[in-house]
């Protein structure tokens, strides 16, 4: 820091009634015309600053990925082998080929809960106030959020695509089917990334922001056709699962990597995603204004 | 005079509490105004509507002639905000963090560069400036976020309670770096808890209790309202101390005997009080170890003006002069 050449301090003998301090003023510059609004090309630079400075703060702490890639390996290895002959009992096919397709929906849906993690943690802090007094749209802060993890969630899904093709997951159709497949996966965890930051905004701590995440999605991974076919379920729970947009997620994935009817299935989840990101997105924006 | 910052009447409520309850305030452009006041007393919330952070409940602020209710956006553009507790990203560096600031002020990719380094010079923080910032010291951070608050070369600069926690020596530098940006022109707006630093720092000191201004001047002028000089007499041997005062009584003089500290007090209100209290106590031949006046401290007049005079008091035994 400079070195102290101040003016000596007052605290000694100015006397009551004493004038104030005489020191050269320097005469700031006049101002030049302040803008009202921010631009969208730099609305679009400054989310993307606010990625980068998101996905600094993983390259920092990589452990934060654990949960979308060791997680779900693990999570592949009980399914296929504790659970799967069981599950699978005497059906045709490999229960592997059913079961990846399905991890990757899983994986992304436990990783799209960071997103509200990681904002409720941004807001405890003070660096919310910091870019709430700069003259950036509001929107940007969580636009970087969700640019920043959705690259967080692809690299998950090349993760786990390796992962399987290692463990002898054999894609059956081609490599734009596969692109195809990530890419409505992804779209899906987009869409539960601004879910994730609707709870993330309205709840006030992140511990509860973690277990709400979680549970709102026990009934949609597991009521889904994500690990089980869902003909064994019963009657209503089989209608729920049908309906479920993870269903129709993992559906849509598994056919286009192993073959089987892809249109009904994709036009239903680009249906759920756009929906949802209908609703989520709007509210988020409303919820962060508000906070 | 061109007015940095202008308030009037600014309100802040939170369903029936008044946080801030109708503040005045004018800052002159280049100058320093020093905002104190106990824990509590609305100083934050004040900030953080002069920052847009908050909307006031009442009443009108102006930056720079921007109004911060209706013209947030431009105000961002001419302030920077040190809050009291740093606002910095703790898992990256500070460099990025630096970074990060001056590419959300729009500055391009090398010149935003070239900025953070030469803000982590200014700074001290050259060597640590590839640390990630929780591993930083309090004293670290703070320079640091000082640091992203003037990235952008703001014309107004909040520092809230800018060195609550620090050591003496980053209180000092941090207080020179306050003196050079006034230098170069900058409007400051600083709260603080201690009067030293209002009066090392501020041109002008508005004292906040309970969501309103209880007084303002300048730090002498706040003192002259409390009082003028006191003399204090400190004999030899302790038992000695009624004595004094009983001396000084005798010489028509009025004060008050502080048996902690071991000394008579008493103020200084005519011209010739001093020479005749001198002269009573030389002519009473008891042995002084100590005489001397002062000036109160602004901590005492900070605690007068607040009404929350502690302690001490009953330690002390008033002497009337004898007529």
């Amino acid at each position: 820091m400079s070195t102290a050449t101040s003016a000596p301090s007052p605290a000694g003998p100015q006397g009551p009634g004493s004038s104030p301090r005489l020191r050269p003023v320097t005469v700031p510059p006049p101002l030049p015309p302040l803008s009202p609004r921010v631009g969208l090309r730099a609305t679009a630079r400054h989310s993307f600053a606010i990625a980068r400075r998101n996905l600094l703060q993983v390259r920092n702490d990589p452990g934060q990925l654990l949960d979308s890639t060791l997680m779900p390996m693990i999570f592949t290895l009980i399914f296929l082998y504790v659970f799967g002959g069981a599950i699978w009992g005497g059906r045709e096919g490999d229960y592997k080929q059913f079961l990846l397709p399905g991890i990757m929906v899983q994986t992304i849906m436990f990783a799209s809960r960071a997103t509200g993690f990681t904002l409720s943690m941004d807001f405890g802090s003070g660096v919310m106030d910091r870019f709430r007094a700069l003259p950036i749209a509001r929107s940007a802060v969580l636009s970087g959020r969700i640019i920043a993890d959705v690259c967080r969630l692809l690299l998950g899904q090349v993760v786990m695509l390796t992962f399987a093709l290692v463990i002898g997951f054999s894609v059956k159709t081609g490599v734009l089917q596969a692109i195809a497949a990530v890419g409505v996966v992804l779209l899906y965890g987009t869409a539960l990334a601004w879910v994730s930051a609707f709870i993330g905004l309205m709840v006030k701590s992140p511990n509860t922001v973690q277990a709400v995440g979680f549970l709102w999605m026990i009934p949609l991974q597991f009521g889904s056709s994500m690990l089980v076919p869902t003909e064994t379920m019963t009657p209503w729970l089989r209608a729920f699962a049908e309906a479920n947009p993870t269903t129709l997620v993992t559906d849509a994935c598994r056919n286009l990597l192993i073959g089987g009817p892809v249109a009904g299935p994709l036009a239903g989840s680009l249906a759920w995603c756009l929906g949802l990101m209908l609703i989520a997105v709007p509210l988020s924006i409303r919820q962060y204004r508000r906070r | 005079m061109t007015m940095g910052i202008q308030v009037e009447r600014l309100e802040k409520h939170y369903g029936d509490h008044k946080a801030v309850n109708g503040v005045d305030l004018e800052v002159p452009v280049g100058t320093v105004l020093g905002l104190l006041g106990p824990n509590g007393a609305g100083k934050t919330t004040t900030v953080r509507m002069l920052a847009t952070l908050i909307p006031p409940s009442g009443g009108r602020a102006r930056v720079c002639g921007y109004d911060v209710a209706t013209q947030p956006q431009q105000v961002r553009q001419l302030i920077g905000l040190t809050g009291q507790y740093a606002a910095v990203d703790q898992d990256i560096s500070g460099r990025d963090n630096l970074y990060l600031i001056a590419r959300l002020l729009d500055l391009p990719k090398k010149r935003a560069w070239a900025r953070v380094d030469e803000l982590l010079e200014r700074f001290d923080l050259v060597e640590a400036g590839g640390k990630l910032a929780r591993e930083y010291s309090g004293g670290m951070r703070r320079r640091l976020d000082l640091a992203a608050s003037l990235i952008g070369n703001p014309r107004v600069i909040y520092l809230d309670e800018p060195t609550t926690g620090l050591d003496p020596r980053s209180r000092n530098a941090l207080w020179d770096v306050v003196r050079d940006l006034v230098a170069e022109g900058s409007t400051v707006l600083l709260t603080t808890q201690y009067m030293e630093e209002a009066e090392a720092l501020a041109d002008s000191v508005v004292v906040m209790d309970q969501g309103m201004v209880i007084a303002k001047g300048t730090a002498a002028e706040l003192r002259a309202r409390v009082g003028g000089q006191t003399l204090r007499v400190k004999p030899m041997r302790p038992q000695d101390l009624m004595a004094v005062a009983t001396t000084l009584a005798r010489a028509r003089l009025a004060g008050h005997v502080d048996h902690e500290a071991g000394l008579v007090q008493l103020p200084i209100s005519g011209p010739n009080d001093l020479t005749i209290a001198v002269r009573a106590i030389a002519g009473s031949g008891l042995a002084v170890s100590g005489i001397d006046t002062s000036i109160p401290s602004l901590d005492e007049v900070f605690l007068t003006l607040t009404q929350k005079q502690r302690g001490g008091v009953e330690d002390t035994i008033q002497f009337w002069r004898i007529e």
